[in-house]
């Protein structure tokens, strides 16, 4: 048997109902063959060097990077809590770093929410334009989304630098007369963010409201429902697995963000992922760095469950 | 439909549109702006003097600008030939055939990449990638073609797999029938309906590969700055309009392949 007989799929013709079992063998050897390829890349740049990550979180760290191979709880001590430096015994939380994880989750969430208040309205606003129309206010929503991340931060940063856009043009109206310090602020990077993560909650959310039916609007009306219940009532519901999922591709990519912050937030306002790359780099604190990465996996992992439990309820409660 | 009804557009809701144009002016007044400014004729990137290419004729004649640039496309070219090769072989394999052992485990590793944050995928290959820098002293490009490859494998797949979800089998049954041996079949009839979707995945993959800044910046040695890292790098220090001429002309790069990607990947009535 050979590979394009796979390929199209011999088993999904109608009278292969009870195959072989070797045949179905050499069937599935077959599709294994072809995925191999990406697999072994996928393992071997991808998935496998995850796993060192999580060995390595637990080993001690080598004076000048690196690591020497002994097991050791230090890292993920040193992640929240700190020694004093004169006296071992005492131990506190170590505020510098929770500070950044608060820092974190506090503008992803915010980012989130801005991302919201300004996509739904978007997404709405381009499912409701004439089919022919849709597709170039789709297409420009995608542009900025495939543009590289740092020019994108690049240009926002020429906004709101203080020569920037905004500083001058308030100058020049005389409404303020010293430039306002946005850049290196968590606003600044608050802004940056929703404006490079906007993309990611316009799609899911036009996804969903092109599936909706116009007619169910038309129904509400019919029985005097106002704007506001047609729209909690009728789109708020039908449209919520699209929010949801706009949500955690705006969160995920929010808390983990690297280059916003480092352009906009300067040297003091870290996230999470500049920490890491601190522990590579001066902090020559490998081990840190690896547990610090897997602390920012596991709150993307419980996101991630978080959404697919609440898409899970919501499938039960239409089919339950 | 509604709509006739006179004065009453039952799609309108109060506000939505005025955020919705908002949204759009916001989205581009930045880059509108860095655009412009790219053909100012002074330095300064908040007054305009006059129109000028002089940045441009900088950039150009910038030998790291060039180097960067060419190592940027070099591995993006590359990198998402190398996914989009195995991305296609693993979508034949996964798509219109009856569930196998293993499949979901070929999906999830497939999409991995995407879920996993860049910095978390990073590190992975910064502690791995050292460890094999010190084992075997090789420092080339191979580390960056092996990251990019990975992450750009599930944008790849994606378009290639809901390009093969439209063709039925009909047409590759009646190749069969005709007696096409199985190459012949993939040759003259799977592959030729399935290459607009192999095309969309090679693009999607080059543009996310010109994207992907944390990871190179993790797992690149001395002297592998592509123009993402450099351009990181640069920004943190002076800007002259060099940087929005170098930056307007990978916009325009980026936004010709998003454009040829929409069109092909377009669905036919």
């Amino acid at each position: 048997m050979a590979v394009t007989q796979h390929i199209a799929g011999q088993g999904a013709q109608p009278d292969a109902a009870e195959p072989p079992l070797a045949a179905e063998r050499e069937r599935n050897f077959w599709k294994w063959l072809l995925s191999l390829p990406a697999l072994l890349i996928l393992i071997f740049a991808a998935s496998g060097p995850l796993l060192i990550v999580v060995v390595y979180s637990i080993l001690t760290p080598a004076e000048y990077g690196g690591v020497v191979w002994e097991i050791s709880g230090r890292a993920w001590f040193q992640v929240f809590f700190r020694r004093d430096i004169f006296d071992p015994d005492e131990v506190t939380l170590n505020w510098s770093h929770l500070s950044v994880f608060w820092r974190s989750v506090s503008l992803a969430f915010q980012t989130t929410v801005i991302c919201a208040i300004l996509g739904f309205p978007t997404a709405w606003f381009i499912s409701t334009r004439p089919p022919g129309q849709r597709e170039i206010w789709l297409l420009l929503i995608t542009i900025p989304f495939w543009t590289n991340l740092v020019i994108r931060t690049f240009a926002i940063q020429e906004v709101i630098r203080n020569q920037g856009v905004v500083n001058s043009l308030l100058m020049n109206l005389n409404i303020i007369h010293s430039p306002i310090q946005m850049m290196y602020t968590d606003f600044a990077i608050l802004i940056g963010m929703a404006y490079v993560f906007l993309p990611l909650m316009v799609l899911p959310v036009f996804a969903a409201m092109d599936k909706l039916d116009v007619r169910l609007l038309e129904a509400g009306y019919d029985l005097y429902a106002s704007r506001w219940e047609v729209l909690r009532r009728i789109v708020f519901p039908l449209v919520r697995p699209g929010f949801i999922a706009g949500s955690i591709l705006v969160f995920i990519p929010s808390i983990g963000s690297y280059v916003t912050p480092r352009l906009l937030g300067g040297g003091r306002n870290m996230m999470l992922s500049n920490l890491i790359e601190l522990q590579f780099g001066q902090g020559r604190n490998w081990p840190l760095g690896a547990a610090l990465a897997l602390a920012l996996l596991v709150i993307v992992l419980v996101a991630l469950v978080f959404y697919l439990r609440t898409i899970g309820g919501d499938e039960e409660k239409r089919h339950g | 439909m509604a709509r006739a009804r006179r004065n009453f557009s039952i799609t309108a809701l109060p506000g939505f549109a005025s955020i919705a144009v908002l949204t759009f002016v916001l989205l581009y007044v930045p880059i509108a702006t860095l655009v412009v400014f790219s053909f100012n004729e002074a330095a300064s990137m908040s007054r305009w003097q006059g129109f000028s290419l002089q940045w441009y004729q900088a950039a150009f004649d910038n030998s790291q600008v060039r180097e960067v640039s060419i190592r940027a496309l070099w591995l993006a070219v590359t990198a998402s030939a190398i996914a989009t090769f195995a991305a296609t072989l693993a979508a034949l394999a996964t798509t219109r055939t009856p569930k196998f052992p293993g499949q979901t485990m070929i999906y999830a590793l497939v999409n991995q990449p995407l879920m996993v944050p860049e910095v978390v995928t990073g590190t992975a290959l910064l502690i791995f990638f050292a460890g094999i820098k010190m084992q075997t002293g090789y420092t080339g490009m191979g580390y960056l073609v092996a990251a990019h490859s990975a992450f750009c494998i599930p944008f790849a797949y994606l378009p290639i797999r809901a390009r093969l979800q439209t063709m039925d089998l009909t047409l590759e049954r009646a190749a069969a029938d005709l007696y096409a041996n199985h190459f012949q079949t993939f040759r003259y009839v799977t592959l030729p309906l399935l290459l607009p979707g192999v095309l969309a995945g090679f693009m999607l993959g080059f543009v996310i590969s010109l994207d992907t800044v944390v990871i190179t910046e993790f797992v690149k040695s001395a002297g592998q700055d592509t123009l993402a890292t450099y351009m990181l790098g640069q920004i943190r220090r002076t800007v002259t309009p060099e940087m929005n001429a170098i930056a307007t002309l990978f916009l325009l790069l980026s936004a010709v392949v998003v454009v040829l990607f929409f069109i092909l990947s377009r669905k036919r009535p």
